[in-house]
């Protein structure tokens, strides 16, 4: 048995890293605002949020593909920019999985935010600590489950991404053959072997880091209880 | 003198909370109520938790008016809550350390571990400690922001009696001793008696009565803040001596004696007692063959009729006012009226400090 290119895995895995050290920056502040806010506009922009949960791949990767194409105003921007277009890229593809795997950071953070409520930050508020310090010092680290969710599960949904990938990215070797793209390929060319050992990485892969989650999360409910 | 000055009206739910109110910054004021009255809205709306959209001045400085809201962590108002708020991700000295470096006051912890007795608790985790230890920390914490103003909410309500016993004195010392204004809630009579030179009743989210704590203890319009609780007079007696029986010997403001079971104090010692309106009987004439020990002279200064069967007289006695509650019936069998002398007798004299 021959190994198959495994550069769609690294392909893969490099998208995951980037989109989820991404969505924890961006994710932050929507999560907070989104916890937090009184304001009507809430609920619109939470359902907004939550679109890429229910929405067919393929309907999301469709008007990604009319928003990136250079002939749209971004795309085209995009393509003054860098040169590139962002269609069949790298970058697209990243943009297209910052949206598609948004819910998937910004819910565990706004719940995580939620239970944590304004009582900690209200006693670091009398204590005299700005805003800024008292989010990265009291509400950041009281949050870490939050984040630890919030990054696996934004990680292991990016790593299986299909649909927004085939329609934004198409299927390009070392650009944007991810490793479910790869797969389906080794199937249509009913090479079983190479399909076999791709999705076991993945099997492996995906159930590892959610046994990791899962197993910190036993260990501090524990912690919570002593 | 400083002044902390309100002028808002603060709607939230079914709260309407309206104060017109110029606080002097000295000692500590009680903010006194049953539950509902708004005191804790109140005590936020100051913090900069709520914003009222009328007026908050400290010491001429604006806290917020129009076009203006100083944020809560720039006010250097410290805030004591019901619950201790501890960070749990940071050990007692974390806590304590987080607030006193940011505050440059490090150099401060030593004698604040020492006051408040924590030297033992420092490397303990902050869910692991009881709730009077969890709130002693607390109130080191707050002191050691170095705050211009410290608003406590009713810090001992979640504590029994001994740990209250443990936190009272920490507190009566700091307003006392440390020149710092305080601003405690507490629906607690005895507390307020205790801890408090004024005293803001508040009922209904109005303002009932305003003035020293004797005073609005003596206040008949005070009365809903009082709520279910007793009213009380709070007189300030000098402590004279012990008697050869154990008896300590007190004077009243017009020199009246008075004697409560033995304590230990200074002569001179200004000693502040509660006396409950329930425990305060009426005599036309001076009683005799009674075992009350305290019988003194009054005259009914007021008369108030509180529901079909009671009554409550307010009594100039001895140079202070008292209250007592009466039956309706009693104060018409004895034919009581404003003016009318008679004795008091007084069946309990509690220290404020218990």
């Amino acid at each position: 048995m021959t190994l198959p290119d495994l550069g769609p895995l690294w392909l893969t895995l490099q998208l995951a890293l980037i989109v989820t050290a991404g969505l924890l920056v961006i994710g932050t502040p929507l999560a907070w605002w989104l916890a937090h806010s009184r304001a009507r506009l809430a609920p619109l922009v939470e359902a907004l949020t939550a679109l890429p949960l229910v929405l067919p791949p393929t309907v999301l990767g469709f008007y990604l593909l009319l928003a990136l194409n250079p002939t749209s105003a971004f795309g085209g921007f995009w393509l003054r920019l860098t040169g590139e277009t962002l269609t069949f890229s790298f970058a697209g593809l990243v943009i297209a999985s910052l949206i598609y795997s948004l819910p998937f950071t910004v819910q565990p953070l706004q719940s995580a935010f939620t239970t944590l409520g304004r009582a900690p930050l209200e006693a670091a508020a009398s204590l005299g600590v700005r805003p800024l310090d008292a989010f990265l010092t009291v509400a950041l680290p009281l949050s870490a489950r939050g984040y630890l969710t919030a990054a696996v599960l934004t990680f292991a949904h990016t790593l299986g991404e299909f649909g927004v990938v085939l329609m934004v990215g198409g299927n390009i070797p070392g650009k944007t053959r991810t490793v479910s793209i790869a797969i389906y390929e080794h199937v249509e060319r009913i090479d079983y072997a190479a399909a076999h050992i791709l999705s076991g990485i993945l099997l492996a892969l995906s159930f590892a880091i959610l046994l990791v989650l899962y197993t910190l999360n036993a260990r501090h409910r524990r912690g919570a209880q002593e | 003198m400083r002044t902390l000055d309100l002028s808002f009206r603060l709607r939230r739910g079914a709260q309407d909370l309206l104060i017109e109110e110029s606080l002097p910054l000295e000692g500590l004021t009680a903010i006194f109520g049953p539950s509902g009255a708004g005191k804790s809205t109140l005590l936020r709306a100051i913090a900069g938790f709520e914003r009222t959209g009328g007026q908050i001045t400290f010491d001429g400085e604006t806290w917020e008016g129009p076009r203006r809201f100083v944020p809560p962590h720039r006010r250097g108002a410290g805030f004591l809550f019901q619950t201790p708020r501890l960070f749990p991700h940071l050990d007692v000295a974390g806590n304590l350390a987080y607030a006193a470096r940011r505050a440059g006051a490090l150099a401060d912890l030593p004698a604040v571990i020492a006051r408040f007795d924590l030297g033992t608790l420092l490397p303990r985790r902050t869910p692991s400690l009881s709730g009077g230890e969890a709130q002693r920390v607390a109130l080191a914490r707050a002191l050691l922001a170095r705050p211009r103003l410290l608003l406590m909410d009713e810090p001992l309500s979640a504590l029994d009696a001994a740990r209250r016993g443990e936190i009272l004195p920490l507190i009566e010392d700091l307003s006392a001793r440390a020149g710092l204004p305080i601003l405690y809630v507490s629906h607690s009579l005895s507390e307020v008696a205790r801890l408090s030179v004024r005293t803001l009743a508040l009922a209904d989210g109005r303002v009932q009565a305003h003035g020293h704590t004797a005073d609005v203890l003596a206040d008949a319009a005070a009365a809903p803040a009082f709520g279910g609780e007793e009213p009380g007079s709070l007189i300030t007696a000098r402590f004279l001596g012990t008697d050869p029986d154990g008896l300590a010997r007190l004077a009243l403001p017009d020199g009246t004696p008075l004697w409560i079971p033995a304590l230990a104090a200074r002569p001179d010692d200004p000693l502040r007692l509660l006396i409950r309106a329930r425990d305060v009987m009426i005599a036309r004439d001076a009683p005799q063959g009674l075992s009350a020990l305290n019988i003194l002279p009054a005259r009914v200064r007021a008369l108030r009729d509180l529901d079909a069967t009671s009554a409550e007289l307010t009594l100039d006695c001895a140079g202070a006012t008292l209250r007592a509650r009466l039956t309706r019936r009693s104060v018409a069998d004895l034919a009581l009226a404003e003016g009318t002398a008679c004795h008091a007798i007084l069946k309990s004299v509690a220290l404020a400090r218990d």
